[in-house]
């Protein structure tokens, strides 16, 4: 039993950066949030020395002397949990920028302010579903209120577990600092609020875990039908600059079919997430018709905002996706950038001045990942319901010098489920998604056969074996042709060239900015890509009746195919049968010259 | 407790730019202090560690003649500079103080060099084209107003005429306001400083410019400091007196070696080749200066530049500046020794903020899908290049002897113009469709049936003809 009296106040001796010690701080425990300095700075307790404490400080430290106070709070850095989170905009603390500015009085962000994630007087419109005398336990539905595109489930929090209702407050609109629920329990009546407070740092508690097995539609081709990621599934997406990591998050934060979609700029762009701020608000989620900001929860920790809240950061949007997760929801993650976060480690790591490993990495640099990755999962959620949600976690990596075998990306492979390696030779020719169909996987595909089938009535998985065979041969004979010239080739070979060329254009590269190929849904996916391959099929037989190489690869159809990908959904299938009817066309007008 | 305005003599130890001090309680963390020697000499130093029971003071300058029985006095504030429309027309060192014979500035407030950042909520994303006139620029990586992209180069490529260049004609299409422009010296020759004062002064831009200069034998630390002090007051010049602001800043280099010798003058650990593991935040806090707010007019378009140590884009300094900055403009020393100027390779060259900068009403309606073809072309006929090298041009086939061509005829017309010679973004566009034309159209596959309709060469003659 530690003592309940401890001193409240400290005394700092020494301020380096971001890390500050403090004196007379016994019994502060390891991960307290303090405040320090007069102007209150948020900090974090990460290291305990006898009456000593270092402090890792969220925010500049400029200004700050030795001897101003240092106070504590008692509680773990937390996430506020509750009604209002969707359409925010939070700093890495889980503070409302608009607030910041509002506070800060114009638009560059001053120090020591503080605001509360959820707001406090806006009213939500609550419908009890227990009544007194309900015995309840931790994860049952106390009530709902409507939250952007999603019903958000007041549940018994996780730090109750067993209790009866007392008292509940009649329909209504109440503010979340209102207890809409009053419970009894062994430690006595408790009030219950639409909103509770979780340490980010610990994994939200669930049922159990299930193996992931249901597609995450994102509607990039590339990804759904090659890479896919599954709900609940984790990815890493590595690569340099200029290679496309941002885009494909920022896509797949449009487009995947989610309920809620968390994305945390870790240490990244002040224009990126401006970008998202303007797009946003103006795109609509197909499934629910409301503005795709109503289902997201937006971080942004830009690279010139303080660094260890740029640490913090990733567990609090984590914290966040559980909870929604734990309501029954499927979560969608994305992280851009992990390496930003790890480097966060690093620099904090080397101010307390601990023994580097690799790269000047810290030792504990893969626990570390794992601890954010293994948060994924689909899970059975707790309370008296038979509900699954699931979290899945995609994380950009930003390897130095564009090396894949830097400790962060390697390590992150060893964790994540897909793995999209994003490919400098690939953007320099504009190929978007610039994901090297060689150098990427997915351990997911194998379990989703009967969900292509199922959903799409094509056995997608054979055709992906298929186009992944005529890409691998291309490469390979792209070896040969690098020497020889691509003219020493036979016309059977080249037809696999050109049959590959076909699956890249055609099919792998996608437009993000086009106004109909930015999304492609599975139907439109199996069809393409069947159609694109039947190209390959068809023309195989007449280099055998020796039609040249060149003569097929003027064909007009090749244009039709190519552009396929641009047509339409409601017109697509009218489409593809003109051109298929077109390239039979053109082979046996082919076929008539040869004879 | 403070020792606000308290001066204390005697130091420590001297170690490189670093100066540690014991006994001084109330120091505060980044404090600004001002070191005398018994001879008179005066330094500028700030607050590196803050301790109750020792001191360490960053010195800017040469520490040559400090001695321990030198005074140093706290001065309570965190290093700032005046600011005010004064700064125009001037010119000033790394710290900020004019060295151009004229008097000090009459400031209408004092500014922290190093910022605040900006909050990303308040950001406005920049979406408006800046015309510079050279085609690679403006039709393959548009600049747009508020973004931050570098010049990647090597020594001895004409990166100064290039930025020049743009300097000399960027403008918004519609906005009759030119650029205001700071100018930032970081560890140059003299010569390489007095090519931009001539040219800046040829076209008439030096009473709209602020220059600050930190020359190859000015202090190093001061290199930490220039290019923040530069954008300070680029800062104001934007965000408080509403100016388009174009900053200029060269060798980002010297600046990063800098940090990596005050680096390892306080003993930290280092990361790749001897940088500080903390370079990207630090780069970061420079570059994201750059931008829009919303509801404020002026915007700071950020074009630092820096050489490649060997020309490596996988050295650190490269590498984690394109990490943060909207793309980079890649200078290649093989297209220089053909003889090309620009030298802009525009295959490993970006503007990740070109496609909302473009297109119709901005620029043109072709202009992204002509863009996207010129790069999937090129980098074809790049390919047909090597393979030159291998099978000699008798063992390509007609199609690659095609996009040899294009190559060829992409870098004499279309990225080579003279120093001189500005065209539009109409007469850019037009020149790629020239060349885009001798390929054949199944191979224009990044373009649509509308846009090779109305803007093919060879269709419009065809409609033209049935016109008649």
């Amino acid at each position: 039993m530690s003592e309940l009296v401890y001193e409240s106040k400290g005394i700092i001796v020494h301020i380096k950066g971001p890390v500050v010690e403090a004196e007379g701080m016994r019994g502060a425990k390891i991960r307290e949030v303090v405040y320090v300095g007069e102007e209150r700075l948020i900090g974090e307790i990460v290291r305990i020395e006898g009456d000593k404490a270092i402090i890792q400080v969220y925010e500049p430290t400029g200004g700050v002397k030795a001897g101003e106070p240092v106070e504590r709070t008692g509680e773990p850095l937390s996430a506020e949990l509750g009604p209002g989170l969707l359409g925010q905009v939070l700093d890495g603390l889980g503070r409302p920028l608009e607030v910041i500015a509002e506070k800060a009085g114009g638009p560059f962000i001053t120090r020591g302010i503080k605001a509360p994630t959820l707001p406090r007087d806006k009213k939500w419109q609550w419908t009890p579903l227990v009544k007194p005398g309900d015995d309840v336990v931790a994860g049952d539905v106390l009530g709902t209120v409507p939250e952007g595109s999603v019903t958000h489930k007041i549940m018994l929090p996780p730090t109750i577990e067993k209790a009866k209702v007392i008292e509940v407050l009649p329909e209504g609109d109440y503010t979340i600092e209102e207890p809409v629920v009053v419970v009894e329990h062994i430690g006595g009546k408790e009030e219950v609020k639409m909103y509770h407070k979780w340490p980010v740092r610990t994994p939200r508690p669930f049922k159990e875990k299930l193996a992931p097995v249901e597609l995450l539609v994102t509607g990039q081709r590339v990804i759904d039908t090659f890479f896919p990621i599954v709900k609940g599934g984790t990815s890493a997406v590595p690569g340099g600059f200029g290679t496309g990591k941002t885009v494909t998050l920022h896509q797949i934060s449009k487009w995947a079919d989610a309920d809620v979609v968390v994305y945390v700029g870790c240490g990244e762009r002040g224009n990126e997430m401006t970008d998202l701020l303007h797009t946003f608000p103006k795109l609509v989620d197909p499934k629910s018709g409301k503005p795709l900001l109503e289902r997201s929860v937006l971080i942004a920790n830009t690279s010139n905002m303080p660094v260890p809240a740029r640490e913090a950061s990733i567990f609090m949007g984590i914290t966040y996706a559980e909870y929604y997760r734990d309501m029954g929801l499927h979560v969608v993650l994305t992280a851009d950038s992990t390496s930003r976060w790890a480097e966060a480690l690093r620099e904090l790591s080397s101010r307390l001045e601990e023994i580097p490993s690799e790269r000047g990495y810290p030792a504990y640099l893969p626990d570390y990942i794992a601890s954010f990755y293994e948060r994924a999962g689909r899970i059975k959620v707790r309370g008296r319901r038979d509900e699954l949600g699931s979290v899945a976690v995609i994380g950009a990596v930003s390897p130095s010098g564009g090396d894949l075998n830097e400790p962060v990306t390697q390590h992150t492979m060893r964790y994540v489920g897909a793995f999209w390696a994003l490919d400098k030779d690939l953007a320099f020719k504009r190929h978007f998604p610039s994901i090297n169909w060689l150098r990427s996987f997915s351990k997911y595909t194998g379990g989703l056969k009967e969900w292509w089938i199922k959903n799409t009535g094509h056995d997608m998985m054979a055709y992906r074996d298929k186009a992944m065979d005529l890409l691998q041969r291309a490469s390979s004979l792209e070896e040969v042709a690098r020497v020889v010239g691509e003219a020493a080739l036979s016309d059977e070979n080249r037809l696999v060239l050109l049959s590959a060329e076909l699956i890249k254009e055609g099919f792998l590269v996608q437009n993000a900015y086009h106004e109909v190929d930015t999304y492609c849904s599975p139907k439109k996916q199996a069809l393409l890509l069947k159609t694109l391959l039947e190209f390959y099929d068809r023309a195989r037989p007449i280099i055998d009746a020796g039609v040249p190489i060149s003569r097929i690869a003027e064909m007009k159809s090749l244009g039709l195919l190519r552009r396929l990908k641009f047509v339409p959904e409601e017109e697509f299938e009218n489409a593809v049968k003109e051109a298929i009817a077109q390239l039979e066309a053109e082979i046996s007008s082919l076929l008539a010259e040869v004879r | 407790m403070s020792v606000y305005g308290l001066t204390f003599k005697g130091i420590d130890q001297v170690k490189g730019p670093l100066v540690i001090m014991r006994g001084v309680p109330g120091a505060a963390y980044e404090e600004v202090v001002r070191i005398y020697s018994e001879d008179g000499r005066e330094w500028f130093g700030q607050v590196l560690e803050a301790g109750r029971d020792k001191v360490v003071i960053q010195v800017l300058g040469d520490t040559e003649g400090l001695d321990s029985n030198a005074m140093v006095k706290f001065t309570g504030s965190t290093l700032k500079i005046p600011v005010s429309d004064e700064m125009l027309g001037r010119v000033f060192n790394g710290a900020g103080e004019p060295i151009d014979g004229g008097p000090k500035i009459r400031a209408d407030d004092y500014r922290d060099i190093n910022g605040a950042p900006i909050n990303p909520a308040k950001r406005d994303y920049p979406d408006e084209f800046i015309e510079t006139g050279i085609s690679a620029i403006d039709g393959m990586l548009s600049l747009v107003r508020g973004q931050k992209l570098p010049i990647f180069s090597e020594s001895g490529l004409p990166h100064n005429e290039v930025a020049a260049q743009v300097a000399r004609q960027a403008i918004v299409p519609g906005k009759a306001e030119r650029f205001s422009i700071v100018f930032a010296a970081v560890g140059l020759k003299y010569d390489d400083v007095l090519f931009f004062r001539r040219q800046f002064e040829e076209f008439g831009a030096l009473s709209r410019s602020v220059l600050f200069l930190n020359l190859a034998n000015d202090p190093v630390i001061e290199r930490i400091t220039t290019p923040r002090v530069a954008l300070t007051a680029a800062e104001y010049l934007a965000f408080d007196l509403g100016m388009d602001v174009l900053v200029i800043i060269t060798d980002m280099t010297n600046y990063c070696e800098a940090l990596r010798e005050l680096s390892s003058a306080r003993e930290e650990v280092p990361s790749r080749k001897g940088y500080p593991g903390y370079m990207y935040s630090d780069l970061a806090s420079i570059y994201e200066r750059a931008g829009r707010i919303i509801g404020r007019p002026g915007s700071i378009t950020f074009m630092p530049i820096l050489t490649m140590p060997g020309g490596d884009l996988t050295h650190p300094i490269p590498d984690l500046t394109g990490y943060i900055t909207e793309g980079q403009i890649f200078l290649d020393l093989d297209l220089h020794n053909r003889g090309i100027y620009p030298p802009i390779n525009v295959l490993p060259s970006l503007s990740r903020l070109m496609k909302d900068g473009i297109g119709p009403g901005k620029t043109r309606e072709d202009h992204k899908e002509v863009s996207d073809q010129l790069y999937a072309a090129y980098s074809q006929g790049t390919k047909a290049r090597e393979l030159v090298q291998i099978v000699g041009e008798a063992g390509l086939s007609p199609r690659e002897k095609l996009y040899l061509e294009f190559a060829r005829r992409f870098e004499r017309e279309f990225v080579a113009q003279g120093f001189r010679e500005r065209r539009n973004i109409e007469e850019t566009l037009n020149i790629a469709w020239d060349i885009l034309s001798i390929l054949p159209e199944a191979e224009l596959t990044r373009i649509s049936e509308k846009t090779l309709n109305k803007f093919h060469p060879k269709r419009r003659i065809a409609a033209q003809a049935e016109g008649e």
